[in-house]
């Protein structure tokens, strides 16, 4: 990798570290990360589709109060620049280059999860720092430390990418080459299947017994291939507002019904 | 008459550009105290003239806190008019802005972590990762695009929804809009996760349960076609008739049409429904997608995936 991509890799790699905490811009998502790290290494399709498969395995990954989910920054970064040292020179397979940078997010994004909680730890004596400032009313001071605070996330992915990058490509090139084929397609099986993670763990959040229908609902309209997903979204949309319409329709009903709640009834004892 | 302090919306457009880093001194200790902080110093530089108000002001607003970070805006936007209203000369006690403040993150949490990250952010990203997979660079920027204008949006006229309101949000909070808002979501992000369970989690058995020669008529005779043109075109005609199983003389079923009969996904959904089983047993997630590529390689290896 020449010396400009190398520096725009870092730099991409910080924004990523730092969205990795905020979680704003979302820079820190593989489907950005990858692309951005594709695009300035030369190779913007492969990035984009890694990006893309990387996606579907994180969509669960979320921090939710204290807890943390799978680092999806260092995942998306690291296993972008392997991608991009394994298709190198191109005399790697890109499938199994891709294939291959999937399975190692993974055991990355663990990594990544830990370099996280040590920056969260750091910061505690960051914010006692802050503490002192505020006694003394100093502005400044507070603003400081919540930038360095800021800056070490974003180094925490800066600096396992810049060591990356250092690895020679040739070496990562030969691994791949020397796969054999039940290994890479195996891991490539591997990898349909591990969306199926990522969907549990959203599914865990949000079901209730009460919800659990509309799945069933998504899952056999997806069946017809000429729904494309906007057009499931917006079935799905549909579906939710006439939902709580007829609730909040049946809660006023029986509002009004006043005293047997059977409405077939009370017409009849008027009679 | 004293000229009344007010927020101009210069600084509550500072406060909101700020509070965009409310996350980034994330510490076990107080969360996200120190992003408020250096959020809410523009307001505090407007309303207080004293070193020894502003750095009381500072001090209260390092207590903790702890919420989704953007449904903390319309806090954000109701703290700033509790903060107005006391440099104005209002009674407001430190203990009245911090109660608002751990009375809103709570219930509001509830409601943005499953709207944003379960269902907005999930959808989102599997539309735009679904055009990814393709190559289409219409994906990323989609998603980066679709993603930062919502939030955008909603980090500032929550704000400033919050300042208007000021603290009279506390009796909106309680069921009514945000709890139908939290319903709708899970209904959409549940529809939508059935279908992204059908259409991205790929499971395919390969082995081949049976093979049946075909009786005649159900398949093109390759050597009884005529030669040249006329035969590539009765052969389209044949095709168009029979379908792919017309191709060849024996009709292959491997085991994954047997299982598209019953239903197309069945698998896919039959794993997940697992993996949520194993998820609630509190196996970790990335224990199971270890699993999950062993589990690949050996279907590889053994040949039934």
């Amino acid at each position: 990798m020449g010396g400009i991509s190398i520096i725009l890799v870092i730099l991409v790699a910080f924004l990523a570290g730092m969205e990795g905490i905020l979680d704003e811009f979302q820079f820190h998502q593989p489907l950005v990360a990858c692309t951005l790290i594709g695009i300035v290494t030369g190779h913007p399709t492969e990035g984009i589709i890694l990006g893309g498969s990387l996606q579907m395995i994180a969509l669960g990954w979320a921090n939710v109060g204290a807890a943390v989910a799978p680092d999806a920054a260092l995942a998306s970064v690291a296993s972008a620049i392997i991608m991009v040292k394994g298709l190198g020179d191109g005399s790697a397979d890109v499938t199994t280059a891709i294939s291959t940078s999937i399975a190692l997010a993974v055991p990355l994004s663990v990594a990544g999860l830990f370099l996280t909680m040590l920056c969260r730890t750091i910061a505690i004596p960051m914010v006692h720092f802050m503490d002192a400032a505020a006694e003394k009313g100093n502005f400044r001071g507070v603003e400081i430390w919540q930038l360095l605070a800021i800056g070490l996330q974003g180094i925490r992915i800066a600096i396992p990418a810049a060591m990356l990058c250092m690895i020679p490509a040739e070496a990562v090139t030969t691994m791949l080459n020397a796969m054999p084929a039940w290994l890479s397609g195996g891991m490539a099986v591997g990898g349909g299947m591990v969306a199926a993670v990522g969907y549990a763990m959203v599914i865990n959040m949000m079901a209730t017994a009460e919800v659990w229908p509309f799945f069933v609902l998504g899952f056999v309209l997806a069946c017809i291939g000429d729904l494309t997903l906007i057009a499931l979204g917006a079935i799905g949309i549909a579906l939710a507002l006439i939902y709580i319409g007829l609730k909040d329709l049946a809660k006023q009903g029986g509002g009004s019904g006043g005293g047997s709640g059977d409405p077939l009834g009370d017409i009849l004892n008027d009679y | 008459m004293a000229e009344e302090i007010k927020l101009t919306q210069q600084d509550r457009m500072a406060v909101c550009w700020r509070h965009q880093f409310l996350q980034g001194s994330w510490n076990y200790e107080r969360m996200q105290n120190g992003g408020w902080c250096y959020a809410m110093i523009p307001a505090i530089k407007r309303l207080y003239s004293t070193k020894e108000e502003q750095a009381a002001a500072l001090k209260r607003h390092l207590e903790f806190y702890n919420t989704h970070p953007y449904v903390s805006a319309p806090i954000i936007g109701v703290t700033l008019a509790l903060e107005e209203e006391r440099a104005n000369g209002a009674p407001v006690e430190d203990t009245a802005i911090q109660g608002v403040k751990v009375g809103m993150m709570g219930p509001l949490a509830g409601v943005g972590d499953p709207v944003f990250w379960f269902t907005v952010r999930p959808i989102l990203g599997a539309l735009g990762a679904s055009m990814a997979m393709g190559g289409s660079i219409i994906g990323p920027i989609l998603f980066f695009v679709l993603w930062n204008i919502i939030r955008m949006a909603f980090l500032w006229y929550t704000q400033e929804f919050g300042y208007k309101v000021g603290s009279e949000i506390a009796k909106d909070l309680s069921g009514g809009l945000l709890g139908k808002v939290t319903e709708i979501a899970s209904i959409l992000g549940m529809f939508i996760i059935g279908a992204l369970v059908q259409r991205w989690v790929s499971i395919t058995f390969t082995p081949v349960v049976s093979t049946v020669a075909q009786s005649e008529g159900a398949y093109i005779d390759w050597s009884a076609l005529p030669a040249g043109t006329e035969g590539i075109k009765s052969a389209f005609e044949l095709y168009a008739s029979l379908g792919a199983a017309g191709l060849n003389v024996d009709k292959v079923t491997t085991l994954q049409d047997n299982l598209n009969q019953l239903i197309p996904g069945l698998a896919a959904v039959l794993l997940t429904l697992l993996c949520c089983r194993l998820l609630k047993k509190n196996i970790s997630p990335i224990a199971i997608i270890l699993a999950l590529f062993a589990v690949g390689i050996v279907g590889r290896l053994l040949g039934f995936m």
